[in-house]
């Protein structure tokens, strides 16, 4: 690690504060020191200036998903942004709360409904108790959905979610990785197809990817699973074929019983 | 103010693995189940752990064996554990892991389709079940989601608890908290209480903990008459980053080593060979931290002060496959390639082996319906836990006290009655910061405590160090007598902080208390002034109890002695398992001569 020339410099970061109802961005002065993140220099505020700034953390190692927030508009983790990539580009740094969510104060979002959702998704029902043989690669292929830390930046970022506030008709990214992760076990016996199109709401995607994009654990939640969710309602509940020879639009088949 | 209580038959301080297991366990017995935690469902302190769950299933090695998990385990806590809490340990760890395969979690595997094991420090045989290295992420996660689909549990996040009630028998009978993002106070009645709240790694400057990791269970508990035991013991884990400032303690996993990486000191030399030549760098922590500070006093540590940990011999695949957040977090953390770099590891405080005094099979404490599991409860580890010791932990004893404290609220009669001037004089006591003024700042007695904690009872400690300590800490205490809040009372950490560092000036009382009682060096506990194991000092555990004039009382309780079966396993220099798989082998050996 380098000694970088930013140590001991003074430098301004204007921080959200505020509730629900109303709030302002504030200007704090903080000491930079080597390797410094985001999430540092809040806390550098909190101890000197603000005791009483709002902000959500645990781990300081993007291992818990606790501190995502919105630094110069973008989602990110704030213990995983480094002040000095700001710095270098003379880039003033600006944080507040995520956007999708009521704020509760400062830095902190109300994401209570997440774990509303959660609390409704089916859980897992294997068809009898462990032990279980598992082959290392199917392993393999669940590891990237486990890797999900609960930060809920897909969440922020979906603009069904953040500009079209379908939380109630469309579960979200990070709940369409959920049923993929369950739907792929090996060892689930639940049908889920007809959860994911309806509770789910899996349709209201239109793969834009921007999940994909600000995951701070590089998991392809487009590709590698709200994709094959849709491919299975498509494969379920439309019949491609004859929709193109008729050369109609596809429209759903009636529902099959559930298993 | 509403007084009105919220009923439940068994109320939870504590969402980590060790919380939401017993959580589970009461529910199943039919109980009403409320678990309070001051961050969010699936954030606490377990979310963090790394290297994995030790449990002696024999997947790879055959040899391995509950007797031999449990012969490791006594030795690595230096026989100060209480030997019935092992012995349960260890016969029930891997039906605990296969349970949460069960509910969803999914562990690596072997070639054939088991779990996956990997060696650690002082485990005889390859035996931590793992999920890379983010093994605590699928415990909770598991736990969280099988929480989410139970009903009769109410999970209560950031609502946090500053005192416990007890009812005119002396029984716990409810708690006083405060709910984090309007700041609303919340009072629980309940028949049975469980603590499980954590350890208190924070007392000290460089941890690998969280913000929540104050001890507020243990202090809360303390207070109301409950005992801790083994205080002095606080493991200050070989491995936690050292640079750059920002992240100094925050921990690497034991599964480094576990893998293959070596250490080495500023002059190249991989000293563990001469430390601990058997076992090198997968001695027991208590060893391997010792021996890094050992190395930067006598002036051969890095240039941040520890030592370096070179794994770049495995190959960038590997190590990504096997050690994928740690490669993640030097990267962007620290801007180091650990595939092709080594790095700075210091000593950081990890884990406390003391705490709440225990019921072994249950984890009753001396006060009738309080429970306590986890790592606020002590004796599992005695004087050192070994690596993957604390997540079966939680399971073990999370399981045991849920049902044990299900079975005592069933048995209870009547509604558990709060007195209504206790609750009265702790709304005052809580609402008092922002009273002051011009008082102290929390931030600032933190930082002082632990600066205090670490000079005077940290690694390395003395009698007259010790000492000091405690006349230091009378100081501060008085000063925090004074601390203040701003602001309102809206999700405001300042004010949060308050209480927590009132818990962590208490434990950090028992600590120096315990440690200099304990005139020896045992595991975790190192003095200067009596630098060796002492036989007659091994045979008690050091409890305390606070005096209603606010002053410790210290008591001696001897160590549960083993029956003469377990004793004689350790008349052999090796573990059962160990030894078994020799025997074998010269057997084999035998049968080719002949
Ligand atoms: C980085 C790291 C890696 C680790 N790796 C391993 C490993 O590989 N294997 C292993 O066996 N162990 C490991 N450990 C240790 C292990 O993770 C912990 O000892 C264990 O998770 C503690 O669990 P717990 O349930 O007792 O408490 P915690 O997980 O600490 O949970 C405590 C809970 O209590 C709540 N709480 C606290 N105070 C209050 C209050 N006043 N009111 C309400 N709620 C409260 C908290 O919010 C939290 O929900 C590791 C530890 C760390 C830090
Ligand atoms: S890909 Fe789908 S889920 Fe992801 S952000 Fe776009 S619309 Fe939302
Ligand atoms: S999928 Fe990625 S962005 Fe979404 S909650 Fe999980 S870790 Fe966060
Ligand atoms: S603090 Fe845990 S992810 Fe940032």
């Amino acid at each position: 690690m380098t000694e970088d020339g930013f140590r001991g410099r003074e430098v301004p970061i204007w921080i959200f504060r505020g509730d629900g109802l109303s709030g302002e961005e504030r200007q704090y002065m903080v000491e930079l020191s080597p390797g410094m993140v985001v999430l540092d220099a809040v806390l550098y505020v909190q101890q000197h200036e603000a005791p009483d700034l709002a902000v959500r953390w645990n781990c300081k190692a993007a291992h818990c998903g606790s501190c995502g927030a919105e630094v110069n508009g973008r989602p990110r983790l704030l213990c995983k942004t480094r002040m000095d990539d700001y710095m270098r580009r003379n880039e003033a740094v600006h944080v507040g709360p995520m956007k999708t969510f009521p704020v509760i104060r400062d830095l902190v979002p109300d994401i209570r409904k997440n774990y509303e959702i959660a609390r409704r998704i089916p859980p897992f029902t294997p068809a009898h108790p462990a032990p279980f043989q598992l082959w290392p690669e199917d392993v393999e292929r669940l590891k990237e959905f486990r890797r999900c830390i609960e930060c809920f930046l897909c969440q922020d970022v979906c603009h069904v979610l953040r500009d079209h506030h379908r939380l109630d008709h469309y579960m979200g990214p990070r709940f369409m990785l959920k049923l993929a992760e369950l739907d792929m076990h090996p060892l689930d016996t639940r049908d889920r197809t007809p959860y994911v199109r309806r509770e789910g709401g899996v349709d209201w995607c239109n793969v834009t990817r921007c999940c994909s994009d600000v995951c701070p654990e590089a998991i392809a939640i487009t590709e590698n699973a709200i994709i094959p969710l849709k491919e299975r309602v498509a494969d379920r509940y439309f019949d491609p074929i004859r929709d193109f020879w008729r050369g109609r639009s596809r429209r759903p088949a009636p529902e099959p019983p559930e298993k | 103010m509403n007084i009105d209580p919220l009923h439940y038959d068994v109320l939870i301080v504590g969402a980590g693995g060790a919380g939401l297991r017993a959580a589970l366990a009461a529910a199943e017995e039919g109980a009403r189940v409320a678990v309070l935690s001051k961050s969010l469902l699936g954030k606490a302190h377990t979310v963090m752990a790394e290297g994995g769950i030790a449990a002696a299933l024999g997947n790879l090695d055959p040899y391995d064996s509950f007797d031999t998990h449990f012969y490791d385990t006594m030795k690595a806590g230096h026989f100060l554990n209480n030997y019935r809490m092992v012995s349960l340990y260890t016969q029930e760890a891997p039906d605990r892991v296969l349970e949460l395969e069960t509910w969803g979690a999914v562990f690596d595997r072997t070639e054939d389709g088991r779990i996956m094991q990997r060696p650690f420090g002082a485990h005889s045989f390859r035996r931590l079940a793992h999920v890379g290295d983010s093994t605590g992420k699928e415990l909770i996660r598991t736990l969280e989601y099988k929480i989410l689909a139970t009903k009769r549990v109410d999970v209560y996040p950031e609502v946090i608890t500053t005192r416990l009630f007890l009812d005119d028998n002396g029984r716990a009978a409810g708690a006083f908290c405060y709910q984090r993002d309007d700041g609303r106070f919340l009072i629980f009645s309940a028949h049975a209480v469980i603590m499980a709240s954590g350890g208190w790694g924070r007392v000290y400057k460089v941890s690998s903990n969280s913000w929540e990791s104050t001890g507020d269970g243990a202090a809360i508990s303390f207070r109301a008459g409950a005992e801790l035991m083994d205080m002095e013991m606080v493991q200050f884990h070989p491995t936690g980053m050292v640079w750059p400032p920002g992240v100094r303690g925050i921990l690497v996993t034991e599964g480094v080593r576990g893998e293959g990486g070596l250490l080495f000191n500023s002059q190249n030399e991989r000293f563990m060979l001469r430390y601990d030549p058997e076992r090198k760098e997968l001695s027991a922590r208590d060893v391997v931290s010792r021996s890094i500070f050992r190395e930067v006093q006598a002036g051969r540590g890095t240039p941040h002060g520890g030592a370096w940990l070179d794994i770049s011999h495995k190959g960038p695949a590997y190590i990504k496959r096997k050690l994928p957040t740690m490669y993640e977090q030097f990267l962007k953390l620290a801007d180091l390639d650990i595939t092709r770099e080594r790095f700075e590891v210091a000593p950081t405080t990890h884990y406390t082996m003391g705490g709440l005094r225990v019921e072994a099979e249950t984890g009753a404490t001396n006060i009738e319906g309080l429970y306590a599991c986890g790592e606020t409860a002590a004796g599992l580890h005695g004087g050192n836990r070994l690596g993957g010791n604390s997540l079966g932990d939680l399971l073990v004893f999370g399981r045991r006290a849920g049902l044990a404290a299900a079975a005592y609220a069933a048995r209870r009669p009547g509604t558990s009655s709060l007195s209504y001037s206790s609750i009265e004089e702790e709304r005052r006591r809580v609402l008092a910061p922002f009273a002051i003024e011009s008082g102290e700042n929390p931030y600032l007695i933190h930082a002082q405590l632990q600066q205090l904690m670490s000079t005077y009872a940290g690694i390395m400690r003395s009698g007259t160090s010790l000492t000091d300590g405690l006349g230091h800490l009378e100081r501060l205490s008085e000063r925090a007598n004074r601390m203040s809040a701003d602001g309102g009372l809206h999700f405001n950490p300042g004010w949060g902080l308050v209480f927590d560092v009132q818990n962590m000036l208490t434990l950090a009382r028992a600590i120096l208390t315990g440690a200099r009682e304990r005139r020896e060096s045992r595991g975790a506990h190192w003095r200067t002034d009596y630098p060796d194991e002492d036989p007659e000092e091994g045979r008690r555990n050091i409890v305390q109890t606070l005096g209603p004039d606010g002053r410790i009382k210290v008591r001696d309780e001897p160590v549960p002695e083993m029956p003469p079966d377990l004793r004689r396993l350790f008349d052999d220099p090796v573990s059962p398992g160990v030894k078994r798989q020799r025997e074998e082998a010269s057997r084999a050996r035998g049968s080719e001569g002949a």
